[in-house]
């Protein structure tokens, strides 16, 4: 049982890591680091502190407090997931409405040379 | 000639677009552009092209249309919208849609224009059912028309015998709604949802719809599943859809 608290709390650390290392070659912009970074750092706290996952577990109603963490990470990782997906259909969105007005502005530059090339 | 699409709306005396939209049609949108004008000398016609990877944009400028060209993918909703905005910014009263593949005939533009400018409604549908039994529908099509129907009975509070007709006419009322909120995938029955929701109406007038000229369509039985869950969760979704109080 530690020996997986163990992978756990080496696993967030890599993610933390990785993470950071991603915002400093700036391949993630800061904004999207946090949500990862926060989901990491509450995956190291429970892997780390075995008092808080017990407490947790019996909270829960959960003899195994490694499935306590288990939960509270899965959740975590559903949290981040969600924000991103708003994030993604906000900029679908917008990218939607721009190829939009791009190809309007494209056509009505277009008829305005005709017009201008005629005259 | 074809009227160029920006003067028409100054000029003409009905003001109507007919809107084809495309996707990699270049076997058959010049065809289906000759038929529309042939079938309604003197209308302005806009294709939008939704970022095709062929000659599309070409053979309908050849033909004689005018391309609103996308500079990326958006699907056929992102593209009948787009056409929709740019009719509405420059004043158009009437938009016709018939799309690229040569499925709807442009013969019937002006039976749909006629129930337009009738007045009693905000929206046309081209319907394949009215007096037809829809012979070239594949049985998967004919089959979701037949669950959407009943689907759509008690949303709309009447029948609709062709919810997935793409052959519609929209008027200035409808053309300010849709340039503003128009589903972006399978638009055609989530679209009637939008309209129900303004209150606004809408009728069916027979038309006749061929097998396509070429090409493939866009809805296959392995993506038939999907389609009925995205529309079926696009149509609830509008229903229950919050606008926010008014102001």
């Amino acid at each position: 049982m530690d020996r997986l608290f163990d992978v756990v709390a080496v696993f967030s650390l890599v993610l933390i890591v990785w993470v950071l290392s991603s915002v400093r070659r700036t391949r993630i912009r800061v904004e999207y680091s946090v949500s990862w970074l926060l989901a990491g750092a509450v995956l190291l706290v429970l892997a780390s502190w075995r008092t808080l996952d017990d407490w947790i577990a019996s909270a829960l109603g959960i003899s195994n407090s490694f499935i306590a963490l288990a939960v509270i990470a899965g959740a975590a990782f559903l949290v981040v997931l969600y924000r991103l997906s708003l994030r993604i259909s906000g900029l679908k969105d917008s990218s939607i409405t721009l190829a939009q007005q791009v190809a309007i502005l494209e056509f009505r530059l277009e008829a305005l040379n005709e017009k201008r090339r005629i005259e | 000639m074809t009227p160029p699409v920006n003067q028409a709306a100054n000029q003409g005396a009905r003001r109507l677009l007919v809107l084809i939209p495309a996707f990699n049609e270049e076997s058959a949108v010049g065809g289906v552009v000759r038929e529309v004008r042939s079938a309604v000398p003197g209308t302005p016609i806009l294709v939008a092209d939704d970022c095709s990877v062929d000659a599309t944009r070409t053979e309908a400028r050849l033909a004689g249309a005018q391309v609103l060209a996308l500079p990326h993918h958006l699907g056929l909703g992102g593209c009948v919208q787009a056409g929709y905005r740019l009719a509405y910014e420059l004043g158009y009263d009437y938009v016709i849609r018939v799309d690229g593949d040569g499925q709807h005939d442009p013969r019937d533009i002006p039976t749909i224009l006629k129930a337009l400018e009738r007045g009693d409604c905000e929206m046309v549908i081209g319907s394949r059912f009215v007096d037809d039994d829809g012979t070239h529908t594949s049985w998967l099509r004919a089959a979701g028309i037949v669950f959407f129907r009943a689907v759509l009975r008690p949303i709309l509070g009447r029948p609709v015998r062709d919810p997935t007709s793409g052959f519609v006419g929209v008027n200035r009322t409808a053309l300010a709604l849709f340039s503003a909120t128009f589903p972006l995938e399978y638009p055609e029955i989530e679209a009637l949802v939008v309209l129900q929701r303004k209150r606004f109406r809408f009728v069916e007038v027979p038309c006749r719809f061929r097998p396509r000229h070429s090409g493939q369509s866009t809805i296959t039985p392995v993506k038939s599943l999907y389609y009925i869950i995205h529309v079926l969760l696009g149509v609830f979704v509008n229903v229950l859809k919050f606008e926010g109080r008014r102001k």
